[in-house]
This record gives C-alpha cells, sequence and structure tokens, in this order.
C-alpha cells in the first residue's frame, strides 16, 4: 500500500491574497516544488469547501510551467472548475494545453483533449478540434478512447460544429476500432448523442452489432454496459436474427457487476419481443431468475434496484421467478425500502400454493415497527384476500387477530381492506360487522372512516342498530372531509331505503341531503345531494332499484399492468424509470422515449398492444452554446412531449390473426394461463366495470416511490 | 449518466465535489444536504425532485453520492459508487472522512480517472495503482515507453493485469467464504435457509499465468433437474470479469487469467441441502404482564475436530425491561438496555455440542399495552474449515510458458453475520 496522506490539515478557509501571496512567494526558493505543490492543495480544498478561488485564475495558470504532474493536474482541476467564468483569460493557457496535446506520452495527451474539452468555450474549442481529430486516430488506443468521449462532449456543447467538423463519422469509423474499449466509449459517446432530441440518429444494422458484440468479450464491464445498452438500437428484422443474439449475449448474466446484469436482462427481454421460438424464449426467462435473485446479495441500494425492475418483469413474464417466493421474504434489518419492495413482489407471486406461507410472513411484519411497512402489510394480507379466494377465509381471521392488538392504524388499515373484501365476496363474510363496528371510535383517518361507512350502509339492513351508528357518525358531518361526508350522504340514503318505514331515517336522511345541498360548497357533494334528493322525491322505489342494486365483484386485474405499458417500461430496466416505473419522458426533462420498432419480425401480440413515441418536432429556436447555470428548454417543447401517447384501438384486436396456439401453454394452471407470454388477452376480460377504474385500487399504491417536485424544479438552481 | 460526484462527511460537509457536467452548480451540494443529510427519515437511497436524481451509499460516517439530470442507468451509478469505495479501500486501507480529507487530491485524480463526462472508465484497481500513485516523483517521470504500457493495459483485454509480474515463489490462496442466510419461524420450521459463497483468492503468480479451477458444483438451472448425488448444487454464479464466461457457458471450465493480488473470483448462491451448522432452541414464556423467562439452548452440528468461533447471540427484550438475570453454562452473557437485547457471547464451542442460557427479563409496568414485536434471535459465528453447501474446490491448475511450479493453499469460512435469524 502506499503511503498514507496527510493533507487534512489543508482543509481550511484561506483569504485570495493569502493563496497570491503564497504563490508569488514560492516561486523563489522552491526546492522540489513543494511550496508551490503545498499552496496549490491549500486552494483545491478551498474550491471543494465552496469557496470562490476563481480570482487566482492568474495566479494559478503560472505553475504551469513546472514539469510536475501532480501540479499539473491540480492545475487543471483548477481549470475545469473556474475555465468556464473566465473566457478573457483563457488564452494563456492555450500554449500549455496545445504543447501537452503534442506530448510523446499517451497519458498527457489524453489528460490535454480531456481538460480542454471540459471548458466548453468557443476559444478552446477552436484549439481542441485540430487536435482531437488528430487523437481519435491516435496510434494509442487509451488517447483514441479519451477522444471518443471528448466528442460527447463537443457535441454537448455544440452540436452543430461537432457536426460540421464530421466528428460524428469519426466516431462511426471507431465502432470498427481493434480495441474493445475504443468501441465501447465510441458507442457511449453515439448513444449520448443520438438521445438527444436535436441529435444524429444513432442506429445499428445487424453487421454493426455483430462486431460490437465480438468486442463485447474484450470490454471492461462498463464498456459491456454500454455496448449491451445500444443494442436497443438494432431491430431484428427476422426472428433468427433475435435468437441467435440472444444466446450470445446470454452469458453476460453470469457476471458480477450488476449493471451488466440487468443490462443484459433488458436486451433479452428487448430481443424476445422479436423471437419466434419458444422453447428459447422459456429458456431465456429461466436463465433470468438466478442471476436476478443473486443480485440480493448485493448492498441494499442494488437490491433495491433489482426488487424494483423483478416487479416490472413478473408481470410481463410470469414464468420468472415463479416458485421463488420465499428468497422475497422480509429480513428483520433489510433497510425499509427493500422491505416495501419486497412486499409488493411477495403480493404478486402469492397464489393458492403458497398463499399460507405468505400470508403467514405478512402476519409476522404487521407486529413490526415500522408503522409504513405495518400498513402495507395489513393492506397485502387483504388483498391476498381478494386474489387468492382459497385463502380468503385465513385472510379474514388474521385481520380480525390483528384488530384484536387494538394497534389504532392496523385496525384503521385493517377496516379499509374488509370492506374490499366484502366487495370481493359479496354475502360471505358480513357475520364480521360487528366485530369491526366495535372499532368505530377508534378510526380517525377519512379513508377508514369512510370504509366502515360504507359497510354500515351498504350492510344497513343486516345491522340493527344501523341508524343509530349512522346518526351518530352524522354528529361531524359539517366537520369532516369530502371524503367522509360522500360515504354519509350515500350510506344515508341507503339506510334509508333498507328501512324507510322507520321515522328515524327519515329524519336523517333529510337532514344530511339539506346539509349536502344546503351548508356545504364541494360541487361533487352537493351534485350527488341533489341526485339523490330527487331520485327519492320522483320515485323511492325506484331509486332503491338504482342504489341498491347488484354491483359485480371487483377483481384484482385492475392493478396490474397492461402489456403494451409494460413492453415499453421495460425497456427501461435498470434506469430511474424502472424504479419508479414510469417513461422516463414523464418525469426528466428532455428524457429519450423509447418504443419497441415494428418490424416483420415483432410477435404479433408486442404489435397489437405497441404503444408508439413520437418524436417531439425540433424547437424552432437556434442552439445556443450554454452558458454557466442550466439552459431553459423551451416551455412548448415540455407540453408536447408530456402529451399522452394515443391509445391503440380496441377494434383492431378483433381483427388480429390468432396467434398458433401453443399447447404447452393451454395446459398451464389457472394462475398463469390467462397471463402468459405471448397468449393473447383473455377474451372479454374488462367484464368488470371496475377493471380500468384508477380509483379501486389506487390507494394501494400510495406508498410507491416517485419523484418528487414538479416543473418548479430548476428554480431550486 | 452521472453529470455531479460528491461525498459528504456526517454533518454535511462537502469533503470532495466533481462536477462532470455543465448542467449543475456546485449548489446543488446543498439540496443533498437538504434533502438527505439534514432529514430525519431518509427512505431511499435514490430521491429524484423534477428531473435531478441524487444516488446515495452510506459508508460508517461518509455519504458517497452522485448526481444525474437524465434517466440514468441506476444500477451503474450504485456499481460506480461500490467501486470508488473498493478503490479507496485499496489506495487508502479505509475509507472514513480522515482517509479522504488527507488523499483528497488523490482522490480527485482518481475520480478524474475512472469517470470521463460521467461515464465509468477501466476501475481496475492493480491497473490504477501503476499511474495513479500518491509519491508524486514517480508519476512526474513516466517514461513514456512505459506509459505506452500502461495504456496498453488499462484499454486491453487483460485490463486487471500488468504483464510484467514476478515473484519468487509463486502461491495462490483460495478462500472459500459462505454467508449463510436462514430465517426460522417460532414453530422451528426452515423459512428460508440459503447460502451466498464467494471465492476470494490471492494470486502471487508470475507472468501471465492462465488457470483452471474446478469445484464439486452442479449449476443447476432448472429446478426439475435436481435430485442428483453428491454434487453440490449452485443455483446461480457470478464471476470475476477476468473469467471467460464463454468457456464456462460451454463445459463448466472455469479459466482465467488472474489479476496480481487479491480479488474475488466467483459468487455463488446455493438453496439447497444447506446444513444449518448452528441449531438455537429457544423457549420464551411472558409471565403476566411483569416478567419474560427464556430458556435458549444452541447445538453445534457438524464433525467434532470442527470448532465454531466467535458464536454472538443477540436476543431481543421487551423494551419496557428493567433488569435482565442471566445464567450461562459457557461464555457470557449481558443486558444491553439501549438496543433492547441480551448479548451472549461464547468464543468456542467444539462441534457436537450444546450449551444454554437461562434467563429472566423483570418488566415494568406500563399503561400502553401494545403488544412486543417479538424481533428474532440472531446469531453471529464462524466455523473454519466447513462449507455448509458443502462445496469443495477439486482443482487449481496453473499454465505459465516458463512453466514454474506453483504452490496452493485452500481455506474454507462458514459465517453468519446479521442474516442467522430464529424467531421465537
Amino acid at each position: 500500500m502506499t503511503q498514507p496522506g496527510q493533507d487534512a490539515r489543508f482543509f481550511q478557509r484561506g483569504k485570495i491574497e493569502e493563496f497570491r501571496a503564497e504563490l508569488q512567494a514560492a516561486e523563489t526558493k522552491d526546492k522540489k516544488f513543494t511550496k508551490r505543490r503545498t499552496a496549490l492543495k491549500k486552494i483545491v480544498a478551498n474550491i471543494t469547501m465552496g469557496n470562490d478561488m476563481s480570482a487566482l485564475f492568474t495566479d494559478v495558470v503560472q505553475c504551469l510551467g513546472i514539469p510536475s504532474l501532480e501540479i499539473k493536474k491540480m492545475v487543471y482541476l483548477f481549470l475545469t472548475s473556474y475555465g468556464r467564468s473566465k473566457p478573457d483569460q483563457l488564452h494563456l493557457v492555450i500554449p500549455n494545453f496545445l504543447q501537452d496535446c503534442n506530448d510523446r506520452n499517451p497519458l498527457i495527451r489524453a489528460l490535454a483533449i480531456r481538460t480542454m474539452s471540459y471548458i466548453p468555450l468557443p476559444l478552446v474549442m477552436d484549439n481542441l478540434s485540430e487536435n482531437l481529430r488528430h487523437c481519435l486516430k491516435d496510434r494509442d488506443p487509451y488517447v483514441r478512447k479519451t477522444a471518443a468521449i471528448c466528442v460527447a462532449k463537443l457535441y454537448a456543447a455544440d452540436p452543430r460544429r461537432a457536426e460540421k467538423a464530421g466528428f460524428v463519422e469519426l466516431l462511426r469509423d471507431l465502432l470498427l476500432d481493434s480495441n474493445a474499449t475504443v468501441v465501447a466509449n465510441a458507442v457511449a459517446a453515439l448513444s449520448e448523442i443520438g438521445d438527444r432530441q436535436d441529435g444524429v440518429i444513432f442506429k445499428l444494422s445487424l453487421p454493426v452489432a455483430n462486431k460490437l458484440l465480438t468486442a463485447l468479450g474484450e470490454s471492461s464491464e462498463w464498456g459491456q454496459i454500454y455496448i449491451l445498452d445500444s443494442l436497443l438500437r438494432y431491430v431484428p428484422e427476422k426472428n433468427e436474427d433475435a435468437e441467435i443474439m440472444a444466446e450470445r449475449i446470454i452469458v453476460q448474466l453470469q457476471h458480477a457487476n450488476s449493471a451488466v446484469v440487468l443490462t443484459t436482462i433488458k436486451i433479452l427481454l428487448y430481443l424476445m419481443n422479436y423471437m419466434g421460438n419458444r422453447q428459447l424464449i422459456d429458456t431465456c426467462c429461466k436463465k433470468m431468475g438466478p442471476p436476478l435473485v443473486a443480485l440480493l446479495s448485493s448492498g441494499p441500494e442494488v437490491q433495491y434496484v433489482a426488487l424494483r425492475n423483478i416487479l416490472l418483469i413478473i408481470q410481463r413474464r410470469s414464468s420468472v421467478l415463479r416458485n421463488d417466493v420465499r428468497v422475497f421474504f422480509c429480513k428483520y434489518n433489510d433497510p425499509i425500502y427493500v422491505k416495501l419492495a419486497k412486499l409488493e413482489i411477495m403480493y404478486r407471486l402469492a397464489r393458492s400454493e403458497n398463499a399460507s406461507e405468505v400470508l403467514a410472513e405478512l402476519q409476522e411484519y404487521a407486529t413490526e415497527v415500522d408503522v409504513d411497512f405495518v400498513r402495507k402489510a395489513v393492506r397485502s394480507i387483504g388483498r391476498l384476500a381478494i386474489k387468492v379466494e382459497s385463502a380468503a377465509n385465513n385472510c379474514i381471521q388474521v385481520l380480525l387477530e390483528l384488530i384484536d392488538n387494538k394497534v389504532s392504524y392496523v385496525v384503521q388499515e385493517a377496516i379499509i381492506v374488509t370492506r374490499d373484501i366484502f366487495r370481493r365476496y359479496p354475502g360471505q363474510y358480513e357475520g364480521i360487522i360487528p366485530k369491526l363496528c366495535e372499532h368505530i371510535d377508534q378510526l380517525d383517518e377519512p379513508e377508514a372512516k369512510a370504509a366502515i361507512i360504507w359497510i354500515i350502509g351498504q350492510f344497513a339492513n343486516r345491522i340493527d342498530n344501523a341508524d343509530e351508528l349512522v346518526d351518530d357518525l352524522l354528529y361531524t358531518f359539517l366537520e369532516e372531509s369530502v371524503e367522509v361526508q360522500l360515504a354519509l350522504l350515500t350510506a344515508t340514503v341507503k339506510l334509508f331505503l333498507y328501512k324507510s318505514k322507520v321515522d328515524r331515517t327519515k329524519e336523517l336522511v333529510h337532514k344530511v341531503l339539506k346539509w349536502a345541498t344546503e351548508e356545504v360548497d364541494n360541487p361533487d357533494l352537493r351534485d350527488r345531494g341533489f341526485m339523490y334528493w330527487r331520485l327519492l322525491a320522483i320515485n323511492p322505489t325506484v331509486a332503491g332499484e338504482i342504489v341498491l342494486s347488484e354491483k359485480p365483484p371487483i377483481t384484482t386485474d385492475s392493478d396490474r399492468m397492461d402489456r403494451g405499458a409494460l413492453d415499453q417500461l421495460l425497456l427501461h430496466t435498470g434506469t430511474l424509470g424502472s424504479i419508479y416505473h414510469k417513461n422516463p419522458e414523464t418525469f426528466i426533462r428532455n428524457a429519450t422515449a423509447r418504443a419497441l420498432t415494428d418490424s416483420p419480425a415483432l410477435n404479433a401480440h408486442s404489435r397489437a398492444v405497441l404503444i408508439p413515441v413520437h418524436r417531439a418536432p425540433l424547437p424552432d429556436q437556434p442552439i445556443s452554446i450554454p452558458g454557466p447555470g442550466p439552459t431553459e428548454p423551451a416551455a412548448d417543447l415540455i407540453g408536447s412531449t408530456s402529451e399522452a401517447p394515443p391509445q391503440p384501438q380496441l377494434e383492431t384486436k378483433t381483427e388480429l390473426p390468432e396467434p398458433p396456439e401453443d399447447e404447452e401453454g393451454a395446459k398451464e394452471d389457472e394462475g398463469s394461463a390467462n397471463e402468459d407470454e405471448d397468449e393473447a388477452p383473455a377474451a372479454g376480460a374488462p367484464k368488470d366495470p371496475y377493471s380500468n377504474l384508477d380509483g379501486a385500487f389506487g390507494s394501494y399504491l400510495a406508498d410507491q416511490p416517485r419523484p418528487m417536485g414538479g416543473n418548479d424544479d430548476d428554480i431550486l438552481f | 449518466m452521472i453529470s455531479a460526484f460528491f461525498i459528504f462527511n456526517q454533518k454535511g460537509e462537502v469533503l470532495i465535489s466533481r462536477l462532470y457536467r455543465t448542467d449543475f452548480k456546485r449548489s446543488i451540494a446543498d439540496v443533498f444536504r437538504i434533502q438527505v443529510i439534514s432529514s430525519s427519515d431518509v427512505r431511499s437511497p435514490i430521491i429524484t425532485l423534477g428531473s435531478t436524481s441524487f444516488f446515495h451509499v452510506r459508508i460508517g460516517n461518509l455519504y458517497v453520492v452522485a448526481v444525474t439530470k437524465n434517466n440514468a442507468n441506476a444500477a451503474l451509478v450504485f456499481e460506480f459508487c461500490y467501486r470508488f469505495i473498493a478503490i479507496s479501500k485499496a489506495y487508502f486501507g479505509k475509507i472514513d472522512e480522515e482517509a479522504i480529507k488527507n488523499n483528497f487530491v488523490l482522490v480527485y485524480e482518481l475520480i478524474d480517472e475512472i469517470c470521463d463526462f460521467g461515464y465509468p472508465q477501466n476501475s481496475e484497481i492493480d491497473t490504477l495503482k501503476t499511474y495513479i500513485t500518491t509519491e508524486s516523483v514517480v508519476s512526474s517521470i513516466i517514461a513514456t515507453e512505459e506509459s505506452s504500457k500502461i495504456t496498453e493495459q488499462a484499454t486491453g483485454a487483460t485490463s486487471w493485469r500488468r504483464g510484467d509480474v514476478k515473484y519468487k515463489k509463486n502461491e495462490a490462496f483460495v478462500d472459500v467464504v459462505e454467508t449463510v442466510n436462514l430465517n426460522m419461524s417460532a414453530k422451528g420450521t426452515v423459512l428460508r435457509a440459503d447460502v451466498d459463497g464467494h471465492i476470494q483468492m490471492r494470486a502471487y503468480l508470475s507472468g501471465t499465468p492462465e488457470c483452471k479451477f474446478g469445484l464439486n458444483d452442479k449449476l443447476v438451472i432448472d429446478q426439475k433437474d435436481r435430485g442428483s448425488i453428491d454434487a453440490v448444487e449452485l443455483d446461480d454464479c457470478r464471476f470475476h470479469q477476468c473469467v471467460r464466461l464463454h468457456d464456462f457457458n460451454a463445459s463448466r471450465t472455469i479459466s482465467f487469467v488472474p489479476p496480481d493480488g487479491e480479488f474475488e473470483l466467483m459468487r455463488y448462491r446455493c438453496t439447497s441441502k444447506i446444513k444449518l451448522p448452528l441449531r438455537v432452541i429457544p423457549t420464551v414464556h411472558e409471565v403476566g404482564t411483569s416478567q419474560v423467562q427464556y430458556t435458549i439452548t444452541i447445538k453445534t452440528v457438524f464433525d467434532n475436530k470442527l470448532a465454531a468461533t466467535n458464536v454472538v447471540l443477540r436476543i431481543p427484550t421487551p423494551l419496557n425491561t428493567t433488569t435482565v438475570d442471566c445464567k450461562v453454562a459457557a461464555g457470557k452473557a449481558k443486558y444491553v438496555p439501549a438496543e433492547n437485547v441480551v448479548v451472549w457471547k461464547v468464543p468456542r464451542i467444539q462441534g457436537g455440542q450444546e450449551c444454554t442460557l437461562t434467563a429472566t427479563a423483570s418488566l415494568t409496568s406500563t399503561t400502553t399495552r401494545q403488544v412486543w414485536a417479538r424481533p428474532p434471535i440472531d446469531v453471529d459465528f464462524q466455523v473454519l474449515m466447513l462449507t455448509a453447501s458443502g462445496l469443495e474446490v477439486r482443482f487449481l491448475k496453473v499454465f505459465e510458458k516458463s512453466n514454474y511450479h506453483s504452490v496452493k493453499w485452500v481455506r474454507y469460512l462458514t459465517k453468519a453475520s446479521g442474516s442467522y435469524q430464529i424467531r421465537f
């Protein structure tokens, strides 16, 4: 090991004049340049601490003449920090830069162009251009790989200049370089350029894609990621092309770097849309499982990324990890974000075969300390009951036990899910209502309150003292939140319709209707109030038939993303979009939207649900060089990119050619029959009128991770 | 890609700040300080504000932070942070505020080398050490010829190894280290038992040696294939980038040119036929509301020539515990009020033995009758020369053109730390 440094003492705030004096004093009698090195270290430490040192520009630049690499690197660091803010003094350093660009030592040549390209000013760029052209053809691979990234920097600063100078073509040439690291960096640079809305489009043909795959084996792990990632730019024209490529990259699943693994999975998932060989698709799915599980022994941060992605993948490819629910059981000391993500996956993987195991775990979690985790565990118990009919009885039992513990937030959560269980299995569990009603006084959250009120109203005919309960609850009507008020209004009306003979219910309904229409400002509440009032006034019998009519039971279909959206989202596997389960263009400014590209090889069903992306038209404004600070994109641009893509028309589905029926697929059990990969969407699935309503299950996903803030982010910076 | 890289201490002071792109000013660091370091409740390693995302990894008292403004590859960003931490440890022996501050100029050099414009570059420690050093004198007079050698290596197909390594005695040490994860229910059924293994290698071999490595493994991809005899079934394995994945895929041989010195050759996971080295049998009774009685027995289930060392049990007690009276036959047990646990340490237990702790916790009466969550008992231990999965190294062959003799050593270790949990 190298000798430990002793530089912590330089972390002290200093004044510009002191440093200047120190540098000047050091010009004489500075053996081995120790004094100037010390002064520069102090300056770098001050830059780190956020002290503006730009006033020392001329003094620091003087040190460039010193033949010491360490000093040179510190001066270059200074230049990358302040070069942009001193356009009038930069000419002082240009000669040094040019000298270094032609140094015999390749490390120095690379350092020079790397530093120059970090200072995006016309003067520097002018001088860089010619040298960069040479460096892109340098005989040393280290210089070439550095030059490739320099082109991306130049392009970011001034796209038109970079195009005019022909750098993009030179980068393309590097794709065929003999050195894998150079190839990988060229791919990274071209990808970045291609992702810009005004950039040169970067697409891969089969020969080039194959050439890149040859470089894959010799690349560093990072290089592999850049190369694999770029394969999304290749659109297979034939099933076999996609299949051969998948077979070539599948070994990368064994790589130690989680980003290589996830990027490989992204490409495999992408290629599967273009594959015809069902057996190979199954093999890919099988081989994907173990590496995904292995990611769970990485650091918690990578675990989190993996879990959020697994959640997406299993929704699209249900055979992945199908039998592995146990590996997602939470450890007591997992960080909370890992636990919450695991819980969601446990629910997704639950089937009648493993429901009791999952339920036992959930019950365990429901007594832990973290409030969010406990709540989510309780909700999951309810969702499990709704999803797996055979487990419903046991789930109810567990919920009742939990309610007995009388922990306020557990009770409230349990009541909310019980309401949904009633909606799923009408007429089966109403016997527990009295038990729920014991806890009415404990409920202080609107959602829980609204839930119990709904239960009372819906089953008012079977609760003897329903009128008393409603009367009590109405006591605070005017102070309640709208959610509770709406529930109270409906419940009172139902109560009246069930028990119209009782005088008290008449009084109550009259009181509520009057409040709702006269005392409350909320338009929804008023409208609903008037609607009920008129219904009741015109014909109470018909009103009863309408309000109390039988409603179809709810299902869990609605909390699954539809396939087209999943296909699109999976093109972002491993990225931020996959963490938040949102297409990046919806929350990141200028982010590139992706979609499957149609080709003869594209699977018929993938095509049917394909959501195309509209590339936003180029803004009509001149491209300017960004000065210090963020550049504001034009407002209309944001508007046009965030628009929802048009949904595919429903009728087209019926005209689709039926896919060759796969025997195995047909035999599979109910758990996967309708979610199986390439089967047609189950005919007439959306019979359930609630299935497309966000509200039915939206609240379960309320604790999803999501990006914060909206359009005003740039005010911060 | 990564737009900025920071290191903060616990107080939120910036120790390292490197902006790779012009889309941020340094003041972005303040946003992270407010959102994460000053916040009492951080519930995600990624925070996204508008288009800006902060990725952070906590290591000791430091925050290693990367900031992005695009749809960044999250796995890549975290792997980069992990790699930075590994490099710091290799360079400075540790990573903490002191180490970073004492070497901040070197840290700047490193992060400029391993990341260009936000794109991670070659980060092989062995190669970096050849041209980024603390001794500035050396780096200033690197001869051009030598530089070319370095650049070739940094971009080459075996970027992890120098060609000119020489040793008097050629040796290779292989450590098979297995971490057992156990989750046992209160009824004594195993909810989850698996092994995370890694094979650590220290190679002190001259020249460019070609190694072949063999295990008694059998990689099982399809669950249906299970059930063969003596071979250990691995669910999955992942390799250091020196291992030729195509060779492994075609013929199951692990062949590679190793980096010089220490590296992790392989990671694997095994879930079937795990031999749990320690059994823990807890009996816990709540006597009314004032007392909890514990009888905890540990049994070592392995060859009596081996021994479990550094056995530490952490036995949770209710939050309103006042005192705990412990009796142990071996080791020492102590109640730690700050963590609400009884810590029972036994330095050594020979195989095939058992020892027992009996304890009584006295509770104060509380007004809120909150149910005790009963967190699991956590056991840490180490057993040398044992693998819970049954994995063994069959051979390690070294081929080099000079045909030297090499000595190989293999060690096994099974351990648990924070992942061996028994509910009660």
